[in-house]
């Protein structure tokens, strides 16, 4: 018996059917590039599955903002775009402060961020308490950034893959690339015997698993897995409609309009390579911080825990841009447990690197360059050029 | 030979469970032995609360020297085993249990490095329109009520379905209603009575069973029940509670007054437990259901771990007993210690002999294939989450879910209370029809901690509240 592989030529080649892929794909159909995405298994079952929700610019890195509000416009025409709404929700992010120099902390980054509109509001005091009153006695305040929110990662992103097919990309679920080769102008990425894809452009979007690619290529970048821990209680009155963090970390946590409230904070632990779940101690550490923050879940019960694996840089910035070392590669990957928000403006910004070769959005603080290692030669050549 | 450094947990204290413990401390070893429930016994031989004084015979009729053998193997065993009652295990992760004492609504982490898997099963559900009535249980809950609280899910009840438990059951329930003035309204089995006739064969290896069968059949006709086979449900009616049953029998629709309905089909086995412990599941045609796998012994791919019972695959009572000691020699066996190898190559081959017999259970009530064929688009198959027929078949249809957890992902079907433990059966029949797959080839649901819901106000364990390996952590 023999099988024929099925090959195919594209403008685009990319690996990987989560957020940033799919919506890759999607913004490039609508240049009317043609593009060819390789999942290894279902389009958005991992990171951008399986994650917490939280549609968030506050807290940012500020070198990340001009994505995250570019995003925060893709958000906005989601119905329009993907074919629904993903449960998104503007219903506001309210990051709390459980001391002054929390306080102080997030005043500081209302400062920082102001260039961006981001429209926060510091709320302390009796205010606090009035537009809050399930919120616990720990909280000393917290900043409101009104327009960001939160919605369904199980159904947007799948959405962006759907959305992406339907505008006439060719999306291969269930097709692992297992090999990419380069003759210094075509990719030949082929997934087994089965499917073979020729083309000029490839973006690597393979969340946590891109290391392997980049470093074929000759960019090996320090990027390990993180696993945040997630858990849902079954659903209570409705009672709160922003999405809290806490300044410095910890716990997060939203009420879907169903009424169940999701919780992540802390590590969940690695299965193998590709699954992760969470951990006890994590689950009990949530469970703690849960009560503290809104008393009223005392009584409720956790039906549910789980995790993903994320990529994580050392800087906590994802790589995104285009490969130092190979003509027509392009990453974007990394996002270090960030990436839902700025998705689809990630998307964007890779359709317009494989298409013109540069980026409207500012990233260069996320090149892989600043991974590599100056090489001998290049120091030699850009001596030769002064 | 005394192993001493060797303490394995056994989950169930059910049949399997209970000769599994028997087992170990016939050998010197002495197990931990976790239940949900407040007093062992399991499903089968489930006990009333210690204050109830109903005696075994009129609690398990024929099976009654049976339960009677098996509690006071339990009660017999109390000094050599670290018992554990009211003990959900909820986690499992990096050999540790974790375990929520029910009563104090504690957690606690018990460390183990052999596990005998002994969790039993649940009633398989096919929903029917109007299920999610009050009134409205499935077979074994109405069994359960009557067992263990000596109560009626009411008073003139329909019983619905298929399966050995639907005769059961009723047998049961028209029994005690000569007492309490219950009466069974009908029984609605919907396998044929030609399935029957042709099991016959299969069945002849066990006569006695048999035997029992055709008993609760032949008295139910006896004493005026009325018994349609072949059946559809069609309906559960009422306003605020249920108060007719219609089924069709192929040419015209029937209905049964009726204030109470104890429906299923079988029975699935409870799988979560093993899937946390990352056990190795396959497709099992004979029971419709992805299980976990396990060799003769009730080794799983995971060493150290063990499964026996219904757990592992629906095969009875005689056989969760059959399969708990053998699946303790396994595990004795893989320590160093030695045990009778006659006698495990004797429980093997009991084993290997029931098949027939399962088969021929299997075919006298067969899983009613065309159920999702039928089912109409406004039909809730999960109640925890208000899914339905038709949610589940539109989302096969416009966003190409041929799986299960994408299913689940994008409808929420089995993302509730129960994870799919109610649900999960009805929804895999669904997707497999609205997909042209085989059933077989849609999955299954993964199984995800807590195992059930769990009480957000975790206490620390309670000083002295659990054996002394509780506090061992890593
Ligand atoms: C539990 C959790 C909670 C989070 N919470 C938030 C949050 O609240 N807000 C937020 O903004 N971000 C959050 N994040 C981060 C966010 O989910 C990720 O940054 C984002 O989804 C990353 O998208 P991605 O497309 O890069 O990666 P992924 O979604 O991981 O997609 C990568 C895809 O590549 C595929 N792939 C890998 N190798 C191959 C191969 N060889 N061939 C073919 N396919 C391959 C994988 O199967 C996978 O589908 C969270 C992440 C996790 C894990
Ligand atoms: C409701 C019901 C009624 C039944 N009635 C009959 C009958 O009348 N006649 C008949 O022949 N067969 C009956 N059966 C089938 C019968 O249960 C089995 O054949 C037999 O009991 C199997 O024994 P087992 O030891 O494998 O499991 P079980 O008897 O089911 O015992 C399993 C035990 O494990 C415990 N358990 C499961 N998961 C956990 C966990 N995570 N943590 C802690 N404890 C756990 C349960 O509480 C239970 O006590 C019934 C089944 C059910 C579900």
């Amino acid at each position: 018996m023999t099988t024929s592989t099925r090959v195919i030529d594209t403008d685009v080649a990319i690996v990987g059917g989560g957020i940033m892929g799919a919506s890759a794909a999607l913004a490039l159909r609508r240049k009317g590039v043609s593009v060819v995405l390789l999942e290894r298994d279902l389009c958005g079952s991992r990171s951008s599955g399986v994650n917490y929700g939280g549609v968030r610019r506050q807290g940012r890195p500020v070198s990340q903002l001009p994505l995250a509000q570019r995003a925060h416009q893709v958000w906005a025409n989601l119905p329009a775009l993907i074919g629904t709404d993903g449960e998104y929700q503007r219903s506001g992010h309210f990051k709390i402060g459980r001391s002054e120099a929390d306080m102080a902390s997030l005043e500081k980054y209302a400062e920082v961020s102001r260039d961006f509109d981001l429209g926060i509001q510091l709320i302390s005091g009796a205010t606090l308490r009035e537009r809050c009153p399930w919120l616990g006695g720990r909280a000393m305040g917290g900043s409101l950034c009104p327009d960001d929110g939160q919605a369904n990662p199980r159904l947007v992103s799948p959405a962006f893959a759907l959305a992406a097919r339907r505008a006439g990309a060719q999306i291969l679920e269930r097709t692992p690339m297992t090999s990419v080769e380069h003759d210094g102008k075509l990719f030949t990425v082929r997934s087994g015997t089965a499917v073979t894809v020729r083309a000029p452009v490839l973006i690597n979007c393979a969340g946590a698993w891109a290391g392997a690619l980049a470093a074929q290529f000759g960019e090996a970048v320090p990027i390990h897995s993180g696993h945040p821990a997630m858990a849902v209680t079954e659903p209570l009155p409705f009672f709160m409609h922003w999405s809290l963090g806490v300044e410095g970390g910890g716990i997060y946590c939203r009420q879907v309009a169903r009424g169940n409230l999701v919780l992540g904070g802390g590590a969940g632990v690695a299965l193998d390579a590709d699954r992760a779940r969470s951990e006890r101690s994590a689950i009990a550490t949530l469970a703690v911080q849960a009560v503290e923050l809104l008393p009223q879940l005392k009584n409720a019960h956790f039906i549910r825990t789980w995790s993903g694996t994320e990529g994580y840089l050392p800087d906590r910035q994802p790589v995104l841009g285009k490969s130092h070392t190979t003509p027509g590669l392009i990453h974007g990957f990394g996002f270090a447990g960030a990436g839902f928000q700025i998705g689809p403006g990630v998307g964007e910004v890779l359709a317009e690197l494989a298409l013109d070769g540069r980026s409207t959005t500012p990233i260069a603080a996320f090149a892989i360059e600043r991974f590599l290692p100056t090489t001998v030669a290049e120091v030699a050549s850009t001596a030769a050029a002064h | 030979m005394i192993a001493p450094t060797l303490q394995p947990v056994i989950v169930g204290a059910g049949p399997a469970g209970i000769r599994a413990a028997q087992t170990l401390v016939a050998h010197g070893v002495r197990p931990v032995v976790m239940d949900e429930s407040a007093r062992g016994g399991g499903q089968i031989y489930r006990r009333p609360p210690a204050h109830f004084a109903r005696s075994a015979q009129t609690l398990y009729g024929t099976e009654a020297h049976r339960a009677t053998a098996l509690h006071s193997t339990l009660d017999g065993l109390y000094a050599h085993i670290d018992y554990q009652p009211n003990s959900l295990v909820w986690n499992a992760q990096g050999g540790q249990l974790d375990v929520l004492h029910g009563p104090t609504q504690t957690t606690r982490t018990v460390p183990y490095g052999q596990l005998i898997v002994a969790s039993g099963a649940t009633d398989r559900v096919l929903p029917v329109p109007g299920w999610t009535l009050p009134g409205v249980y499935t077979l074994g809950g109405a069994q359960v009520a009557l067992k263990f609280q000596g109560c009626t899910i009411g008073r003139n009840v329909v019983l619905m379905g298929t399966g050995p438990l639907l005769y059961l059951v009723a047998y049961q329930y028209a029994k005690a209603g000569a007492q309490a003035g219950v009466k069974v309204a009908a029984v609605l089995d919907t396998a044929r009575f030609a399935d029957q006739l042709a099991a016959l064969p299969g069945m002849l290896t066990q006569p006695s069973v048999l035997a029992k069968g055709l008993y609760y059949v032949g008295w139910l006709r006896a004493h005026g029940v009325a018994v349609h086979t072949g059946v559809r449900p069609v309906r559960v009616e009422g306003e605020t509670r249920v108060n007719a049953v219609v089924w069709s029998d192929g040419r015209s629709e029937h209905s049964v007054p009726c204030d109470a309905v104890g429906f299923g089909y079988a029975l699935r086995s409870e799988t979560q437990l093993a899937d946390l412990l990352g056990c190795r599941f396959a497709w099992a045609p004979m029971h419709r259901a992805q299980l976990p796998e396990r060799d003769s012994a009730g080794r799983t791919s995971v060493p150290g771990v063990y499964l026996a019972g219904d757990g592992a695959g629906i095969m009875g009572a005689d056989a969760a007993e059959w399969a708990g000691e053998r699946a303790a020699l396994a595990l004795l066996a893989d320590h160093g210690v030695k045990v009778d190898a006659a006698r495990a190559a004797e429980l093997e081959s009991k084993l290997t002999k029931l098949m027939p017999f399962r088969q021929g259970l299997e075919r006298a009530f067969p899983f009613p294939t065309d159920w999702a064929v039928n089912a109409p688009d406004a039909l809730v198959v999960c109640r925890c989450e208000n899914i339905t027929a038709g949610e589940l078949r539109a989302c096969a249809r416009d966003a190409g879910a041929d799986e299960m957890n994408r299913l689940k992902a994008l409808t929420r079907v089995g993302m509730g209370r129960c994870q799919g433990r109610m649900c999960g059966v009805a929804a895999a029949e669904i997707l497999a029809q609205a997909t042209g797959k085989p059933v077989e080839l849609v999955g299954r649901l993964r199984g995800q901690a807590p195992i059930k819901p769990i009480p957000i106000h975790l206490q620390a364990q309670a000083a002295g509240a659990a054996s002394a390996t509780a506090e061992h952590t890593a």
